[in-house]
């Protein structure tokens, strides 16, 4: 049962990141990444991190994928006109599409073949020691307050200021701002 | 023993991350390369949480892992305002017509 679970998540994580690569339309990549996060939080529940996993469907599901989509929806082009002006030709040679198609096949694909020979080969003394299920929740709270609460209060401390940044570099505003102040 | 090998948690990372990296070596469009880059940090936190599954009193990889969702998510806010004013700024998201300094 629990192996029927694995499998399913992996497989939905790994064809949502396929269909990422490739869909040519962006809002139904933002979709299709959805469902890889969900994936993934499913594979997290069964590696025994069920604080993650909560965690990854709120941050990324409810954070960054809202930011995604919002992002997509400010950057499409609606006006075909313009889309089909763009069609020269790329002069960048190297990235032509057949060609981008076959170099990053060949970068990404020779990655994962030494990937998964390195750890076919390899025999990890730690993975062959039993592992119990259990909550992580108690322990990550303990963790956070005690090992853990420099790098948590920095960590806090630099997402306020990336996010006040991004507030004030996605403004409008800021480019008459900074013209006023020259 | 456990009933899911932990070895295909690192090849299923594995294959994710591959195709994280072909997203962004093949993509045009920014946002979908910013996408890649989430499919790329996703795979590592996949590493780390099925190592960490034999680390019950310290979890030190489930901790990193939790870091490293939050400096995504700071890191993606950042740089989708970065390709909002450069949308703003060139008309265009397209990473490939982005070449004001060649011509």
């Amino acid at each position: 049962m629990i192996q029927v679970a694995f499998y399913t998540f992996a497989a939905l994580s790994l064809s949502g990141g396929l269909a990422v690569l490739f869909t040519r339309n962006v809002i139904y990549a933002a979709f299709f990444l959805l469902l890889t996060l969900l994936g993934v939080a499913g594979l997290f529940v069964l590696a025994s991190a069920d604080f993650l996993a909560i965690a990854q469907l709120m941050i990324y599901v409810g954070g960054v994928l809202v930011l995604v989509i919002f992002g997509v929806m400010l950057t499409n082009k609606t006006d075909p006109a313009a889309d089909a002006s763009n069609q020269q030709p790329n002069r960048i040679a190297s990235l032509n599409r057949s060609t981008g198609w076959v170099i990053s096949a060949l970068v990404a694909g020779s990655l994962f073949v030494a990937l998964f020979t390195l750890l076919a080969k390899a025999n990890f003394a730690l993975l062959n020691q039993p592992a119990g299920w259990q909550s992580t929740v108690n322990t990550i709270g303990r963790q956070l307050m005690t090992e853990y609460v420099l790098p948590f209060e920095i960590v806090g401390i630099l997402l306020l200021a990336a996010l006040v940044g991004a507030t004030y570099l996605a403004s409008p505003l800021a480019k008459s701002f900074r013209n006023a102040a020259r | 023993m456990q009933p899911v090998d932990s070895h295909l948690f690192l090849i299923v990372g594995a294959a994710l991350f591959s195709i994280g990296l072909a997203v962004v070596l093949l993509k045009r469009h920014a946002i979908v390369v910013l996408m890649g880059i989430e499919l790329m940090l996703n795979a590592v936190n996949i590493n780390l949480v099925a190592f960490s599954q034999y680390d019950p009193d310290r979890l030190q990889g489930q901790m990193l892992a939790l870091f490293v969702m939050v400096i995504a998510a700071a890191e993606s806010a950042v740089a989708l305002a970065i390709v909002l004013q450069v949308y703003r700024h060139f008309r265009t998201a397209q990473l490939d017509e982005l070449n004001e300094l060649k011509q």
